[in-house]
């Protein structure tokens, strides 16, 4: 059974309020007795070892790294590997999954957009994430929550719909495309955001055509998501995304941009966006792509 | 410098390393989460001076370190490293605590001798994962340099 959708005002605006809910409407679930196999609670963190310093009572945990990236190749898990990661949590296919986090819902957003890899239907963001639902003063525990396993379909993971490798990229060129790192890394002035660790581009600068929207733009200050008005202004607007029909978003390793693709996907009702997570990790390592340097997005190259 | 490579671990640090390897997956997180808790606060010389303190670049949170060498009443070549890092950070706090806790108390030579991969020999690599283990040796780096910066300029070793 799937829970109920929240009839926030603010969510009303966006062209899919049952992808968000607000930590009230989250509350009131959790004290009405909600639980797994209808709703879990999933927490997905930049710092490993935030959830457990104190986490949502019931709430499960999963991590970008070691969860839902492949070991060895660079890839996501298989349908297998998904199937018994979230059945070990209690999450079934029909389960309501709320997810949240650190940093605006930076990685509780990548997951989000892993979930819809594997087609899992209800799955919804926790509007202000982790730091929001501190800041209520809402409950936090160190308890470790007892889960009880359920049994996950094993689903092919479809990646054509939202994914796009670098082929699809330079076959997109000339369409929107958005880059969300920072100014200093569109420019060509690193390659890693500004106090991260380097990890590897030979190359600097940005996609040819890619506009520059910085990924917490879409943020409010308390890490919410802004209104669907600001949201317009910010992408429809001041993007030159319009009516796009395809749009692609990418950052370092398609983190970042898991949070774009959710506002343009969810919030604005793009029908058809798709997250390069090879995005620059790829693109400035790989041989002969086109790459443009400074502030202007530049042309399409000739071909 | 000499060769280095004969110098076997110091008993701190392969005391930590030990505790870490004969736990399971899970329970690693558990230690590194109870070295986050343990990390102490800055001396009441270094507080108000954050800022003076040297970034670790390489760590995804803000976590500043500080070495000393022979201040406090100790010897003149012992080593105390200091570091601060937020709440919000425990795998940062707990790398930050697990260098402080094994290299306070060496001698210079003997924290230079600390080979740069010892944080990938605590048995993290997949509780934690391989990039963020890069944050502690990234750090472990800069204190080395930070002592030998502090070594030189004394001529305390050799």
């Amino acid at each position: 059974m799937t829970a109920p959708v929240d009839p926030s005002d603010k969510f009303a605006a966006y062209a899919h309020p049952e992808r968000l809910v607000s930590t009230a409407w989250l509350q009131e679930q959790l004290d009405a007795g909600a639980g797994s196999p209808d709703l879990v609670v999933v927490e997905s963190d930049e710092d490993v070892l935030l959830y457990e310093t104190g986490h949502i009572p019931g709430s499960v945990k999963i991590d970008w790294h070691t969860d839902l990236n492949d070991p060895v190749q660079r890839d996501y898990i298989d349908g297998a590997a998904f199937a018994r990661l979230v059945g070990g949590k209690g999450i079934g296919r029909d389960t309501t999954v709320v997810i949240h986090g650190d940093k605006n819902n930076w990685w509780a957003a990548y997951a989000l957009w892993v979930f819809t890899l594997f087609g899992h239907e209800d799955v919804r963001l926790l509007d202000g994430g982790r730091a929001k639902w501190i800041a209520e003063d809402r409950a936090i525990t160190t308890d470790r929550t007892e889960v009880t396993p359920v049994e996950y379909p094993v689903v092919e993971r479809r990646d054509e719909a939202v994914r796009a490798f670098k082929e699809d990229v330079l076959a997109h060129l000339g369409k929107p495309l958005v880059d969300v790192r920072s100014a200093p890394e569109y420019s060509g002035e690193r390659t890693t955001a500004p106090d991260y660790p380097e990890e590897g581009a030979l190359r600097a600068g940005h996609v040819p055509t890619a506009v520059n929207i910085p990924w917490a733009t879409a943020a409010a200050p308390d890490g919410t998501f802004k209104t669907r008005e600001e949201l317009d202004a910010v992408y429809r607007d001041g993007a030159g995304i319009g009516d796009a029909d395809e749009v692609i978003a990418y950052c370092r390793i398609g983190e970042r941009s898991s949070h774009t693709w959710f506002v343009l996907q969810h919030l604005l009702g793009y029908e058809n966006v798709r997250n390069y997570d090879g995005s620059w990790t790829e693109w400035g390592s790989a041989v002969r792509v086109p790459i443009a340097v400074g502030t202007e997005p530049g042309e399409v190259p000739a071909r | 410098m000499t060769d280095t490579t004969a110098v076997p671990l110091p008993g701190s640090l392969a005391e930590i390393r030990d505790d870490f390897l004969e736990l399971s997956q899970q329970d690693r997180l558990q230690l590194l989460l109870e070295f986050s808790d343990e990390l102490p606060a800055l001396p009441d010389a270094l507080r108000g001076h954050e800022d003076e303190l040297e970034r670790v670049e390489e760590c995804q949170s803000p976590v500043f370190i500080t070495v000393t060498v022979g201040q406090d009443g100790d010897a003149p070549d012992v080593v105390r490293m200091h570091a601060t890092a937020p709440r919000e950070a425990p795998t940062t706090r707990g790398f930050a605590s697990i260098l402080a806790q094994g290299l306070s108390g060496l001698t210079a030579t003997e924290v230079l001798a600390v080979p740069a991969d010892y944080p990938l020999t605590l048995g993290l690599n997949e509780a934690v994962s391989p990039l963020r283990i890069r944050g502690m040796v990234g750090m472990l780096g800069r204190v080395q340099r930070q002592v030998r910066a502090l070594v030189g300029a004394a001529g305390t070793l050799r």
